[in-house]
């Protein structure tokens, strides 16, 4: 209706991507030798440039918007098939679910980054407060687990609001200067307290949901798998749904505004629209989600310490946004594969990965600034398939 | 005057040391087309950010339907019935056209976050309205931009963005709608075209009244039903644009002294 001149692209091509992407993953992440996981990382480079040539990445792109539920589907089917594949491995298991973490945290950051441009340099603080969260409540209380889950992202959410509200009313990036003094704050709090352990840090116990020790490996039958594979579940659960609400903040007027408020606040104001309130919102429905991103992770690591939540862990959380392009939802999931799981394979470059990041995220600014997977336009499609009610 | 829409008096606007609009006096009638002229500087946009609650004035009052809203935040003088045009104009440029039209109604629109994310169908159905609203309202000014209302603003020439602009203004159905130099950077026959639009709208709505800022004097003469001059931040004349195109205080604003 609304796009009339163009036909509707088959669903095809973004499902060969994905099973493409899923195959690769299998080989990248089953890759012993340094030699073979570079040789894989190299071909994968070569054979984007090729595809991207030849107008493949095109059409997969927009097979994946005109189908964006069954593509979907999709993607969540194929993490799922790689999980699986590796049932009994637990250090690819404990990676991929890693990386499932940081997406969802990647996201709270994309929301107040990408939609309402709040650069938030203490991600990796918030979600630190959401594991301290359930380190003490899971050691001190006998709250149902996934309450403590929510409390995490609530408590992260509160400290946010609180220390975003003395700097609402300038403009610029005063936001951004008070969260890095939180980040350094942060830390060094953690650290010379002794009641939350100090730099040794703290226990966390493992994740119980309704009597299912999740913490327990897994045996169906004849089926024996790691325990990770329950801790994946959740976390994919919990990604999922924090997807799907940034997608509908996204396709809504909340969106809009946000937009608007990150563009031009003068227009904003003259058409009505309050800026401390659009920011405040962003600013903590992001930190819910590190805060719900990091109980989690405290409970499926089974300890914490400070040195998790430094303010160059923040950065690189930030540089997986940038990555994959400011508002872009897909972006902040392949940029959050690339940037916690390539480092892993590659044991020499650990020690370089901040020097990699840093040039790649210059790489990105000057060459493609919009991103990898650049934010589309909103096309409220979501919206437009629902039956209308009026 | 009887019942003037907005009365301005003894307005006041100072910038540190530098006097932007010094006692200023107008009254503003209903359902017309008010001309605001002079020279660069004068204080034609200050006057408007004044207006709509950007800058606070530094002395007098601006009365609005009555209502004093000298004190008022440009979100509620734009909920009090004001909307504007901006002198460069100022979209939101990687939006795209139903967006940036979409923004102008935000009192109308339902912005709570429940609402938004979990009673998604009454938003589809108000995303639907909205929609056609806007269609509607672009139609006027250019069925082609009604075909691609999905496309960014920043592809589009700058008579088309001012028209997106002027509809983002009015789909609020204000009462007053101030435009700021609608003419800047158009070609004289875009401009001309654009006044056409004006005009056309002016018929459709019957209960709106306008205020312009322009520099193309044919522009003031077609449209105005009365002007003001301004300069130094005073008013130096009133009256319809023959009176005040003839006044020789006026012309020595323009020309300079000897």
């Amino acid at each position: 209706m609304s796009e009339p001149s163009r036909t509707h692209a088959s669903l095809l091509p973004s499902v060969a991507a994905v099973l493409a992407g899923a195959v690769y993953m299998v080989f990248f992440l089953a890759g012993e030798s340094q030699m073979v996981v570079f040789g894989l990382l190299v071909g994968a480079v070569l054979a984007l440039a090729a595809f991207k040539h030849w107008r493949v990445l095109d059409a997969v792109g927009q097979s994946a918007r005109d189908h964006q539920g069954p593509f979907s589907i999709v993607v969540v089917a194929a993490v799922a098939a790689v999980c699986l594949y590796f049932y009994d491995d637990a250090f690819v298991l404990f990676l991929l679910g890693t990386v499932l973490v940081y997406v969802l945290t990647c996201l709270g950051l994309n929301i107040q980054f990408g939609f309402v441009g709040v650069m938030n340099f203490a991600g990796a603080s918030f979600f630190g407060v959401g594991c301290y969260t359930a380190a003490v409540l899971t050691k001190h209380t006998a709250l149902p687990h996934l309450l403590i889950i929510v409390l995490g992202g609530l408590l992260a959410a509160l400290l946010g609001f609180v220390i975003l509200i003395p700097v609402l009313k300038t403009r610029g990036h005063y936001a951004a200067l008070v969260t890095i003094a939180f980040a350094l704050l942060f830390k060094t709090f953690l650290e010379v307290n002794d009641t939350l352990g100090g730099p040794q840090g703290l226990k966390a116990a493992g994740l119980n949901l309704f009597g299912w020790d999740v913490g327990r490996d897994i045996a169906i039958g004849d089926f024996e798998g790691s325990f990770y594979l329950g801790y994946i579940a959740v976390i994919l659960l919990l990604a999922i749904l924090g997807f799907i609400m940034a997608r509908r903040m996204e396709d809504s007027w909340i969106g809009l505004n946000m937009d608007a408020v990150r563009l031009d606040e003068t227009v904003s104001a003259c058409f009505g629209q309050s800026i401390p309130r659009w920011k405040i919102t962003a600013f903590t429905i992001g930190n819910f989600y590190c805060g719900v991103a990091g109980a989690f992770y405290a409970m499926m690591l089974g300890y914490i310490a400070p040195t998790n939540f430094t303010f160059g862990d923040s950065l690189i959380l930030l540089s997986i946004v940038i990555l994959g392009g400011l508002g872009s939802l897909w972006g902040t999931v392949v940029a959050t594969g690339i940037v916690i799981i390539i480092p892993e394979k590659f044991q020499v470059l650990q020690e370089y990965r901040f020097l990699l990041f840093s040039a790649l995220v210059i790489a990105i600014l000057l060459f493609r600034p919009q991103g990898l997977l650049p934010r589309p336009l909103r096309g409220y499609r979501t919206l437009k398939s629902l039956p209308g009610k009026s | 005057m009887q019942n003037p829409l907005l009365s301005i008096s003894n307005l006041g606007k100072k910038f540190g040391g530098v006097t932007a609009l010094v006692d200023l006096d107008l009254a503003v009638p209903r359902n017309r087309i008010f001309g605001l002229i002079g020279p660069n500087g004068s204080g034609k946009t200050t006057f408007f950010n004044v207006v709509t609650g950007i800058y606070p004035a530094t002395s007098g009052t601006v009365v609005f339907e009555k209502e004093d809203i000298t004190r008022f935040s440009p979100q509620k003088v734009y909920r009090a019935g004001v909307a504007r045009t901006f002198q460069r104009s100022r979209l939101l440029l990687p939006l795209s056209i139903l967006d940036n039209i979409t923004l102008g109604d935000h009192s109308q629109l339902e912005n709570g976050l429940f609402f938004n994310l979990f009673r998604r169908r009454a938003l589809a159905a108000q995303y639907r309205q909205l929609l056609d609203k806007s269609r509607d309202l672009i139609t006027i000014f250019d069925p082609g931009l009604a075909d691609r209302i999905f496309e960014p603003v920043v592809n589009l020439p700058m008579i088309s963005r001012r028209r997106i602009e002027i509809c983002r203004a009015l789909i609020s159905n204000p009462k007053l709608l101030l435009l700021d130099e609608p003419s800047a950077g158009m070609t004289h026959e875009e401009t001309h075209r654009l006044i056409d639009d004006i005009l056309q709208i002016k018929d459709k709505i019957a209960d709106l009244t306008i205020i312009i800022i322009e520099h193309e004097m044919s522009v003031m003469e077609r449209i105005t039903d009365h002007c003001a001059v301004l300069n130094f931040g005073q008013k130096i004349c009133e009256g319809t644009y023959q009176q005040v195109a003839a006044d020789p205080e006026v012309q020595k604003a323009y020309l300079g002294v000897d």
